[in-house]
């Protein structure tokens, strides 16, 4: 498990942002109204609940950087569909705003955005979308049509994506031929098609076996090493969100109550509801040694270890009597030094609320 | 009685009783309670053909003009199908039976083409084909239009649901006036009517496979960057098409229906006529020969272009599907060669079908000979018994004509105390069963031809506001006045009370034998294919049967309503039955409940929405088998579009016609719950 990032995310570029979104079901409120923000959002939250209707996304702002999976994670009915809706457009917010590389996306015309899609977007569907009628060959090569491609060159690349997600020798079959597992890759090769830089997951892997999931997502990040997209993941799987992360935003009625990594969120959630999420999370492979190294804290004779290593690769070492450990920065981790009492004190602690570890 | 005060409902209905109650007592007395004041009518029909005239006449020559470019391709698709030996046309049915609906269907084709060849009905069943053929892609494509119309603009969508409402419920017979009196006898008109009527399947199934295309397949498209057009092209309509297959399906059976019935036009040599003249002139063996013609037409049209919609699941393929079409066309194309070149070849048999049908005809008559003691004993039985007292009451009824005693006042006093103790008793628990039973005690009293009209009106606008508001009130009342005031309260009643035992004894019957076939898997196969077939049928097939059993007359009338209307009660209760989710079948019988608690207290509640839609359908059903069912003979509003549609009186068809339509309309709308 290494992460192709050479450097931490946060350094580079915002690909996709949004600031103070809403989205509102029931009859539309007055657009003149505003919101606000922080305690004020919160009570323009109550309020429109007490007229009847359900603000379905409360005040969310964030960014993505390229390159970056940001996960959003919730339970259903949280808001995380809507979320990802407003950040496509598929349905609009009523408050807020959204900037593609820097452009106000909510400002663009429907030609516009027929073309931001046609370029710039590819999605992926919890029950895949794919169209019944179409082979997989010509599900991959739909999108391609679409912009009028012709179909030797929509074919080719096709089976090149086909190919991408090992489906080959599948190109003839209809989607109610294929289990599952291979319809999502059919998704997937078809979301990767028009080579977009930012990729939507809506749930991809949800309606999948358990088994046939966890082997989805080793490929999901195998994918991700060679392409660099950025990725905006939807779940509703904490397990998931820690194993492809690397942020998560978790969503309560439609409020997002922590933006982290999934370090920060096990070592410092924001409230009893998320420490309750991670509570069944094995924090020792879900945690970095970098996450919890003390910088400048080095101890000379440690032994050396790179920061991208999950804490259970020490563990070994620490049964036959190892003590010390000097990390390695890799990828976007930091070095310092680590004490194995440290290490067994953080696991140790997990879950309890009076939590001063990392920082202290 | 605090309970009559804390639901305002039962108020008001107790209040409407003791009403009702009054009106009827008064009625011996005064008149104008019997009978609406015949000073009071106006003559709307009149009015409307004053006002239609000479609209017609003005639109008559565009009309004529019309006709006869409709004329000219129906002349050729029949001249063409007939042309082609039918040898040729049988063999490539065949083929086309086969590759679609399977084995066991393109032996049923080729045996009914091998019958309709002997009995002689060749040129008679084309006929009917070659109107069929030629209304259908004008009634797929406007229905098509429509149904998109509606899913794109969806404030358009309840008018058009309206407008469909009435294009289905509207008897065909009475916009067959205007259309004969635009278009002239002939065929052009038939064209016309069975367009119109096959167009709102279409439409209906076109809005349901727009609107329940998934979510996800719409955010797929929009997502990969479809335009609108591209996504409703490549998106919407392919993920639609197997309803819109089925909506070919449903406007070809509309189609077909209508054909048979606008055979009453005459002048077209086609099939219903054939059955229609044999029905006039009491030849039972020809109405049953070329009756049989029009079952297997009408299954194999459906079973063909069913097939379609499921995607072919039984075809046999013996070849790719483009050289099937090419082998198809050939032998289509040898058969012209072959006539062509033989200019003299005379394939059809003569003869045979005349003697088939005198003898049959004989052995019929000597069947219904023999039968008739048996036959004419239930109807009698089920007249005197049932229907009469339900029609006149138990006031009339019981007099020495009827049931040989006269009505004495304690008989009277005996049945008004019954009546009100067992609604006594039942009032403090099941304060509504009582008022049923108080209301339907009265009726049975008065009959529902002698049930005071404005005891109709009050209860009918009081269940309209209560059921479903103001909206339904004021079409009831509409509806209400233009029948009081056009002096068709009569043949009003007359179908209310056609309508109500045949939907009576169709729920009972039909809600028993579904229920039967619920619970019995081996009955289930048996009544389904009966279901079937009986569902693909012409509504004009079940006068037939009814006819020789039972002679012209109401019972004969009611009896075709019912052969026509006992579909949907089976086909609901046992789908609604079977509907249950199994889990909650086996948490009840690990409670340890019998079998007869189990169907009443699980399954029948469960199960009770497909029970009311099975039920309004069979209202809508019996309603619309009313205007052909006039034909044996009946004294009702569709009687009066018959009577209407002979003296090309556009007005009293209309008026009479649209009370029908009324009816249809406010009885589904006051039956289905929002």
């Amino acid at each position: 498990m290494t992460r192709s990032s050479a450097a931490s995310p946060a350094s580079r570029p915002v690909k996709i942002s949004c600031r103070n979104l809403w989205k509102i079901y029931g009859t539309p409120p007055d657009r003149a109204m505003r919101p606000g923000q922080g305690p004020a959002a919160a009570e323009f939250a109550r309020q429109l609940r007490a007229a009847g209707r359900v603000p379905a996304l409360v005040d969310a702002s964030f960014d993505v950087h390229e390159g970056e999976i940001f996960v959003i994670m919730g339970l259903s009915g949280s808001g995380k569909s809507t979320l990802i809706r407003c950040l496509t457009r598929l349905i609009d917010a009523e408050f807020g705003e959204v900037r593609l590389d820097g452009e106000d996306l909510l400002a663009a015309t429907p030609k516009q955005l027929i073309d931001i899609r046609r370029h710039k977007m590819g999605m992926v569907f919890q029950n895949f979308g794919l169209m019944p009628h179409l082979s997989v060959l010509e599900n991959v090569a739909y999108p391609l049509k679409l912009q009028g491609e012709a179909k030797p060159a929509r074919e080719a690349r096709a089976r090149q994506m086909i190919s991408l997600v090992g489906l080959d020798g599948r190109e003839q079959a209809l989607p109610s031929q294929l289990s599952g597992g291979q319809q999502q890759r059919v998704g997937i090769a078809r979301s990767l098609a028009v080579e977009p830089d930012l990729w939507f997951l809506d749930e991809p892997f949800s309606a999948l076996d358990p088994m046939i999931r966890r082997q989805m997502q080793d490929e999901f990040l195998d994918l991700q090493r060679r392409l660099h997209k950025t990725i905006v993941f939807i779940t509703h799987d904490i397990a998931e969100a820690c194993r492809l992360a690397d942020r998560i935003a978790i969503l309560r009625d439609g409020r997002i109550i922590q933006i982290g990594t999934p370090a920060d969120l096990l070592l410092r959630p924001a409230d009893d509801y998320v420490a309750e999420f991670t509570a069944d999370i094995s924090p020792a492979s879900v945690i970095r040694v970098g996450d919890i190294a003390r910088p400048g804290q080095e101890v000379a004779g440690a032994r050396t270890v790179a920061g991208d290593l999950p804490v259970e690769a020490l563990l070994t070492d620490i049964a036959t009597g190892t003590t010390d450990f000097a990390v390695q920065p890799a990828g976007k981790y930091g070095g310092g030094g680590l004490t194995a009492a440290r290490v067994l004190r953080i696991l140790g602690r997990h879950g309890r609320q009076d939590d001063e570890t990392a920082a202290g | 009685m605090t309970d009559l005060f804390r639901r305002p409902g039962l108020l008001i209905w107790s209040v409407a009783f003791a009403v009702c109650l009054a009106l009827v007592l008064l009625a011996p007395q005064v008149r104008w309670i019997a009978s609406f004041p015949r000073a009071l009518q106006l003559p709307l029909a009149d009015w409307l053909n004053a006002g239609l005239n000479p609209l017609f006449e003005t639109v008559q020559p565009i009309g004529r003009g019309f006709a006869t470019v409709i004329d000219a391709p129906l002349r050729l698709v029949r001249d063409l199908l007939l042309f082609v030996p039918w040898p040729a046309f049988a063999v490539a049915m065949f083929l086309v039976a086969l590759r679609t609906a399977g084995r066991g269907l393109a032996i049923f084709g080729l045996i009914a083409q091998l019958y309709i060849v002997a009995v002689g009905y060749w040129t008679e069943t084309m006929n009917t084909f070659a109107i069929v053929l030629l209304s259908l892609p004008p009634a797929v494509l406007i229905g098509f239009g429509l149904g998109v119309a509606g899913h794109r603009w969806p404030r358009l969508r309840a008018a058009l649901i309206v407008v469909l409402d009435l294009m289905q419920t509207f008897p065909a017979f009475a916009y067959l006036i205007p259309l004969l009196i635009l278009f002239g006898f002939g065929p052009s008109a038939g064209v016309i009517a069975s367009v119109i009527f096959s167009i709102p399947p279409m439409a209906r199934n076109t809005l349901v496979g727009l609107r329940e295309v998934p979510a996800v397949i719409i955010e797929a498209g929009v997502m990969n960057g479809a335009t609108p057009g591209q996504l409703f092209w490549t998106a919407k309509l392919p993920a639609a098409a197997r309803q819109l297959l089925v909506g070919v399906n449903q406007t070809t059976m509309a189609s077909l229906s209508m054909v048979i019935i606008v055979a009453i036009i005459g002048g077209f040599n086609d099939i219903g006529w054939e059955v229609l003249s044999a029905m006039r002139a009491a030849e039972l063996g020809r109405c049953l020969l070329a009756g049989v013609v029009i079952v297997a037409l009408a299954i194999v049209l459906d079973r063909i272009t069913g097939a379609l919609a499921t995607g072919t699941p039984r075809g046999v393929v013996l070849m790719p599907d483009r050289g099937l079409l090419t082998v198809v066309a050939a032998i289509l194309l040898a058969g012209i060669g072959l006539r062509l070149a033989l200019p003299g070849l005379e394939l059809l048999p003569r003869g045979l079908g005349f003697a088939a049908a005198k003898a049959l005809d004989r052995s019929l008559l000597q069947f219904v000979g023999w039968s008739d003691p048996v036959f004419s004993g239930l109807r009698d039985a089920l007249n005197y018994g049932i229907i009469l007292p339900l029609r006149i009451g138990l006031a009339t009824a019981a007099s020495p004509m009827v049931w040989g005693f006269a009505l004495q006042p304690w008989m009277v006093a005996a049945y008004a105390i019954l009546t009100l103790a067992l609604a006594v008793v039942l009032a403090p628990r099941r304060p509504a069963a009582a008022l049923l039973i108080l209301f339907a005690a009265l009726i049975l009293y008065t009959g529902l031809a002698r049930f005071p009209w404005p005891c109709v009106v009050l209860i009918a606008l009081l269940a309209a506001w209560r059921i479903r508001g103001v909206g339904l009130l004021a079409v009831v009342s509409t509806a209400l006045a233009m029948i009081l005031l056009s002096g068709l309260w009569q043949p009003f009643v007359q179908s209310l009370y056609l309508t109500a035992i045949a939907v009576l004894f169709c729920v009972l019957i039909g809600g028993a034998i579904g229920i039967a076939a619920a619970e019995n898997d081996r009955l289930s196969q048996i009544v389904r294919p009966i279901s079937d077939a009986l569902q693909t049928l012409p509504q004009f097939v079940f006068l037939i049967p009814a006819l020789m059993l039972f002679r012209v007359g109401e019972f004969t009338a009611l009896i075709a309503i019912m052969l026509y209307a006992i579909v949907p009660p089976v086909r609901y209760v046992e789908h609604g039955l079977r509907g249950v989710p199994p889990h909650l079948v086996e948490a009840a019988v690990q409670m340890g409940v019998s079998r007869w608690q189990l169907l009443r207290d699980v399954k029948l509640p469960l199960a009770g929405p497909a029970i009311r839609l099975g039920v309004n359908q069979t209202i809508m059903y019996a309603i619309s088998m009313l205007v052909i069912a006039a034909l044996v003979g009946t004294r009702d509003l569709g009687q009066q579009v018959y009577i209407a549609l002979g003296n090309a009186n556009a007005g009293l068809g209309f008026v009479a016609g649209l009370s029908i339509a009324l009816l249809a309309i406010v009885a589904d709308r006051m039956l289905r719950r929002n």
